[in-house]
């Protein structure tokens, strides 16, 4: 277009065709880079595909019932002592780290206006940044060697819960800011005091949001191994209840473990491991959906 | 119930307190070993737990094994060369999928590739690890390395043959692919904030689509697209299993090319506990402390920066 301005004095010919030259070029660029984005999420979309035929497929085909009836025996036998570690570890981090988040978040959306707000939205975020080995070392020092609780399932839940806490508090906060105004002020207008408008009121209202965060948050620590090193220890038998002094084992553990074993039934167990981790996740994660959407729809 | 909102205000003060307790609680422990390592733990190249079977010297006031030298700039080179080339791998790939996301996808879909692409994001890190140590490792072994060397091999970072699969350029890739989501998710956040004014009058004015996307859009959320590059970066540093996995482990000694083997400061911690407990005058586990709390400095810093810029422009995703 340049050149219709630069040379008036030109022949129309020659400056319409370099006018469709030059707009020939552009549209092919348009194209080539449309071509680039969707090769982008190619790129995206192999190694997915990739890592869940291997978890899903090749792990799926490790599962068998005696992964559910026996514990590990050395490097083999079953899993039972590590799925009820993991259950135990993820089931007490959302025990100590959901109420703890959710009232944070509470606190956040209704009088976290103010710089202390700020400030704890603001350091919320960069504690859900440490790298997950740190709070585990953090733990190991004060918990594990300071109290004197070796490597135990508390020690690990503690962890886990320290992680989760700041990611419920964050998405609580964002669901209870979903609530109208108006919800609040005819709360208020009926007379609730308020506790009762911000616990009987807001908080059911915004339910959905929160139970997809907790659930998140669940997926997460099921997920959880760097931290659970320092912690959680490892332990070929089931659990006794002991909250301290008694290591408890976890799935994520066998996996990076026992696939640097050089057996074929260490190997095995590691991908077993990983098919339920991962199948864990999943279904975690579709439930969580599941009452994202239920929300939109009513 | 006058308690309310005292309550929640204690509950609030956690999240800081817990941030306090791990800085002081992890600078408290390892003070030993800050005094003995001194800055030279930054920059030394070695870190040898000297002999664990001899009883301990008292060197410089402090009990410790004999020829123990803690020293982590291996480490410190590994972690910001994978981090580093890892970003270098997925921004581009990242703002891609983002715009294919928002503008190329067809309609009807774009739900469900958002949310292929936040499967990414759930993943766990062993699994990740799990798949760079039994598929990407040897690939890189077979066909991508020879690749890189036949085509970039006149640079010496990219000559000379790869003797495992295990190093520096697999911790890449696999970390390329983990901190992929943040880059596409916040970015794709920040893409659907830009007025529609702005696109309605560039096409109004006959541009292409791509010169839309790369001349009005991309320009528009510059500021949250470095906020979440460096929210990445963050994620990459800290990442623990899957490049303990892949990286090849190496103690003393430096990548001299991009298939050498590495240690991130994250794995190292990991992978170190049972021979530093072996150490009985406890030097070699305070050491372990203080690279996480340099780890945990980089990571704040790195946080701080990326939460002002992403929070700057509005964004608060989790």
């Amino acid at each position: 277009m340049s050149s219709l301005v630069s040379s008036p004095t030109a022949p129309v010919s020659i400056a319409s065709e370099r006018v469709r030259r030059l707009q020939r070029r552009r549209s092919l660029f348009s194209g080539f880079f449309a071509v680039l984005c969707v090769l982008a999420f190619a790129i995206v979309v192999v190694p997915l595909a990739d890592i869940l035929w291997m978890t899903l497929v090749k792990g799926g085909s490790a599962v068998s019932p005696v992964l559910f009836t026996q514990v590990t025996n050395g490097i083999s036998g079953g899993l039972l002592n590590a799925i009820e570690g993991t259950l135990v570890l993820s089931g007490g981090a959302i025990l100590l780290g959901a109420p703890l988040g959710v009232l944070a978040g509470i606190y956040l959306s209704e009088y976290g206006n103010g710089r202390w707000g700020n400030t704890v939205r603001f350091l919320a975020d960069v504690l859900a940044g440490v790298p997950s080995i740190v709070l585990g070392y953090f733990v190991y020092v004060t918990l594990v060697i300071g109290m004197g609780w070796q490597f135990s399932a508390l020690a690990g839940a503690i962890t886990l819960a320290i992680m989760v806490m700041p990611y419920i508090a964050r998405f609580t906060e964002l669901a209870m800011r979903q609530n109208p105004t108006s919800l609040r002020e005819s709360a208020y207008a009926l007379g609730c005091k308020e506790h009762q408008v911000v616990l009987r009121v807001l908080l059911p209202a915004a339910r959905s949001g929160v139970i997809t965060g907790v659930l998140f948050a669940l997926a997460f620590s099921v997920g959880e191994t760097a931290p659970l090193i320092y912690t959680a220890g490892w332990s070929n038998y089931l659990w006794n209840g002991h909250l301290t002094q008694e290591p408890i084992g976890y799935l994520t553990y066998v996996i990076w473990n026992f696939i640097n074993e050089p057996f074929a039934s260490a190997h095995a167990l590691a991908y077993a491991a990983a098919f339920l981790v991962v199948a864990m996740v999943l279904v975690i994660n579709l439930v969580a959906r599941a009452f994202l959407t239920s929300k939109r729809t009513v | 119930m006058r308690v309310f909102r005292p309550g929640l205000l204690a509950v609030s003060t956690l999240i800081p307190l817990a941030l306090l307790a791990v800085v002081v609680f992890l600078t408290s422990y390892s003070w030993p070993a800050i005094q003995f390592n001194g800055l030279h733990f930054l920059t030394t190249e070695t870190w040898n737990l000297g002999n664990l079977y001899a009883n301990p010297v008292r060197r410089d006031g402090f009990e410790v094994p004999i020829g123990a030298t803690y020293g982590i700039w291996v480490f410190i080179v590994g972690t910001l060369a994978s981090s580093a080339i890892a970003l270098l791998l997925a921004v581009p790939v990242g703002i891609g999928v983002a715009l294919f996301l928002n503008d190329f996808a067809p309609h009807q879909l774009r739900g469900t590739f958002a949310q292929v692409v936040e499967l990414l994001a759930m993943v766990p890190s062993v699994v990740y690890g799990l798949w760079g140590l039994e598929i990407l490792a040897p690939l890189v072994l077979t066909h991508i390395a020879p690749f890189l060397e036949r085509v970039l091999g006149f640079i010496p970072f990219f000559s000379g043959a790869a003797t495992s699969g295990y190093g520096l350029l697999s911790a890449s890739l696999v970390l390329a692919i983990m901190v992929l989501p943040v880059i596409t998710n916040t970015l794709l956040e920040a893409i659907k904030r830009v007025p529609s004014e702005l696109r309605e009058s560039s096409f109004g004015l006959g541009a292409t689509r791509a010169e839309v996307l790369l001349k009005i859009v991309m320009p528009s959320v510059r500021v949250p697209l470095i906020g979440a590059v460096i929210l990445a970066l963050g994620r990459a540093l800290g990442e623990t299993m899957a490049v303990l996995m892949v990286s090849g482990g190496a103690l003393n000694y430096l990548p001299d090319t991009i298939y050498s083997p590495i240690t991130s400061m994250a794995a190292f911690i990991a992978s170190q506990l049972d021979s530093a407990l072996q150490d009985p005058s406890g030097m070699a586990v305070r050491s372990l402390a203080e690279i996480a709390l340099v780890l945990l400095i980089i990571a704040v810093i790195v946080n701080v920066i990326a939460r002002l810029l992403t929070h700057r422009a509005g964004l608060h995703r989790v």
